[in-house]
């Protein structure tokens, strides 16, 4: 074949990775901001996952491509400027589909820009990488930045607001609890969300030690 | 004179850029473990504002009244390389200085409370005197946000908590209970309008 073999198994393994184990803002606790700071609903949580899924598969694609062409001292300012090209065309994009969307999220679509994930991405993987593995590497871990954002959002929602993309759920009775949506709800929310995460970590951890324990005796 | 003392006041404690707009979160997380290095950390921010401020107000003025969707990347650019030329001018006049302050010049250049500075200053109108004095309010005010938290760490670090709860939810949880302190600033100034 002329055509360049790219093994099926090494992209889905690249576009699966970032989806859960090494789930961005889950584990590897990167890209906070605007994590914490835009996901007071799960619809907003959804828009700023897609603008930053948008801008790290685009300049993926950009810093991949071009990987031979950029020269290595002045790499970082060459991947910053091609982010921030992208984010202005995802704030533009934003504001004509859905101006309150775009208002309610504010300066943290620009600040896409500052965001650790992407940045990270373009260095330690895109630069290094064919096109097909570095867009699958990019969808994967905009994807799972996605999921971490709605499933921040969605739970802070329900509990602040009693709704859930915008549908009530509990009916008149229901006192929601405000502060989830307040800023302290962010840090609280993904606290207990790692706390969570460790808790899983140090059970499994624990079992497959019992197991060894039983399997030696 | 009174609006620029609720600029200031409101950069500071209200609306505080760590503790409720979750702006410069990596430094808050990452270099809070220690209450010296969070102090100068915090230092080298107010210094670094100060300059994405001036740098944002002459952009805005004179440059991009042209061209506003070259917004985003002339700010970073420009930031940037003022904050890489400074410290070089540092460098050479004031090294005891620049051995407080250098080694978190290059980290903070890309710090987002740095950017949000820049494009709050300019989506609220702020002037050059505004700007300055948004500018070291919000740096003071991310100073006290990395302080209480370095503070409150060491304590941590003493007490009693279990092995699964350390690291970053910990932090994250303290970071909760400090945030819900500040909002307690909010009502601050809805008595006197």
């Amino acid at each position: 074949m002329s055509l360049p073999v790219q093994d099926p198994h090494t992209a889905y393994a690249e576009l699966i990775k970032g989806l859960w184990r090494e789930n961005p803002v889950f584990v590897q606790v990167l890209g906070m901001c605007p994590a914490l700071a835009v996901t007071n609903t799960a619809v907003n949580g959804l828009a700023m996952g897609g603008a930053t899924l948008f801008v790290l598969v685009m300049s993926s694609l950009l810093v991949s491509s071009l990987r031979r062409l950029i020269p290595k001292a002045v790499r970082i300012s060459t991947y910053i400027l091609i982010i921030a090209t992208f984010v202005t065309v995802a704030d533009y994009v934003l504001q004509a589909l859905s101006p309150a969307v775009h208002r309610e999220l504010g300066a943290f679509i620009s600040l896409i820009v500052v965001n650790c994930i992407i940045l990270g991405r373009q260095e330690a993987f895109a630069s290094k990488n064919r096109v097909l593995p570095a867009i699958a590497d990019a969808a994967g871990m905009g994807g799972g930045f996605t999921l971490a954002l709605v499933i921040l959002g969605g739970a802070r929602e329900v509990l602040g607001k009693g709704a859930l993309f915008g549908l009530p759920l509990f009916g008149e009775s229901f006192e929601p609890w405000v502060v989830m949506i307040l800023p302290p709800g962010g840090f609280l929310m993904l606290g207990a969300i790692l706390l969570v995460f460790s808790y899983v970590a140090e059970a499994r951890k624990r079992l497959a030690a019992r197991l060894d324990q039983e399997a030696a005796e | 004179m009174s609006e620029l003392a609720w600029i200031f006041v409101s950069a500071l404690l209200v609306n505080n850029f760590t503790l409720s707009y979750f702006l410069g979160l990596c430094p808050f997380f990452g270099v809070s473990s220690r209450l010296d290095t969070a102090f100068r950390l915090g230092l080298a921010n107010v210094f670094v504002l100060v300059i994405t401020s001036l740098a944002a107000w002459a952009l805005e003025t004179f440059v991009l009244l042209h061209a506003p969707y070259l917004r985003l990347i002339s700010f970073i650019v420009v930031i940037a390389s003022t904050v890489q030329f400074v410290e070089m001018v540092i460098r050479k006049l004031s090294p005891a200085l620049f051995r407080a302050l250098g080694i978190f010049l290059p980290l903070i250049t890309t710090n987002c409370a740095i950017l949000a500075l820049a494009l709050f200053q300019t989506s609220r109108g702020y002037g050059l005197l505004q700007g300055l004095v948004f500018a070291v309010g919000a740096g003071l005010g991310l100073t006290l946000a990395l302080v209480l938290m370095a503070g409150l760490r060491e304590e941590a670090r003493l007490s009693d908590i279990p092995a699964m709860v350390r690291g970053t939810a910990m932090n994250l949880l303290i970071a909760g209970i400090l945030s819900l302190a500040f909002m307690g600033f909010a009502g601050l100034f809805s008595g006197t309008g």
